[in-house]
């Protein structure tokens, strides 16, 4: 990453998504993570950038979703913001509840918990925040709290 | 690399031979449209070969989900083979691992609609 942290708008279509990912693949390697470790954080950058971009701007060519990279001395940290209407954390159901898993959707949010070391939501009427934090190596675990 | 499709018979069996990633979009229809195509036809014993898919996202999780469920409501069914280490860790903790039939080899997984 040329700097500590930068940040910029795409439009809500679904190849925002493919340059979200692509670009959280390419700062994750340039930070240090291994192989496995990039996958999860371009994966999880995916997910979160798929909800914005259908969850929350609904394809919405006015609304932007904003991704910031910040590269601190302990975590990667990824936030993805959308303008939609913000998107109740609380309300998603568990999808490895009995019941909910042969639903066709539902994983996204449990997929993103799963690859990071911290996540947190903030949903405002202005749209969905949402943080994502991966330890970079050598870096202490814990310290953050999770918004759910 | 969107997913790309072709099928092939064995005793009976419709193996679908996927490469590329199962993502939102293209990828996710293309699966979608070659199962209905399938069973329109009347091939109700399927067998999806991961082997060369190593990337898969929820949506595509979903994918797999609604195909395995179409055709077992049409009376079909439908398995998986040879899973890459990151799909099947992704089933793993999505807990659909148990729920699909997940086979390590074409001949048993042919084997196993007997």
């Amino acid at each position: 990453m040329a700097g500590d942290r930068f940040s910029y708008k795409l439009d809500s279509t679904l190849e925002t998504v493919d340059s979200a990912e692509q670009t959280a693949s390419r700062i994750a390697s340039e930070s240090g993570f291994g192989e496995d470790e990039v996958m999860q954080i371009a994966m999880a950058v995916r997910e979160a950038a798929v909800n914005a971009v259908l969850h929350g701007n609904a394809y919405d060519p006015e609304k932007k979703v904003e991704l910031e990279f910040e590269r601190t001395s302990e975590d990667l940290v990824i936030t993805i913001r959308d303008q939609g209407k913000g998107m109740d954390p609380a309300k998603i159901p568990d999808p490895l509840a009995p019941e909910n898993l042969l639903k066709t959707s539902g994983r996204g949010i449990f997929l993103i918990r799963s690859f990071m070391d911290d996540v947190q939501i903030k949903p405002s009427q202005a749209g969905t925040e949402i943080k994502l934090f991966k330890h970079v190596h050598g870096a202490p675990a814990g310290g953050k709290e999770a918004s759910q | 690399m969107n997913l790309k499709l072709s099928t092939r018979q064995v005793d009976g069996v419709t193996i679908v031979d996927c490469s590329g990633r199962i993502t939102l979009g293209e990828g996710s229809v293309v699966l979608r449209d070659a199962v209905k195509d399938l069973l329109s036809k009347g091939q109700k014993k399927i067998v999806l070969n991961l082997a060369d898919v190593n990337y898969i996202d929820s949506s595509g999780i979903g994918e797999l989900v609604s195909a395995y469920t179409t055709v077992k409501n049409q009376g079909g069914e439908l398995k998986l083979l040879n899973l890459t280490k990151k799909v099947h860790d992704l089933l793993q903790i999505t807990k659909l691992y148990t729920v699909f039939d997940v086979k390590d080899d074409e001949a048993s997984a042919v084997k196993a609609f007997r």
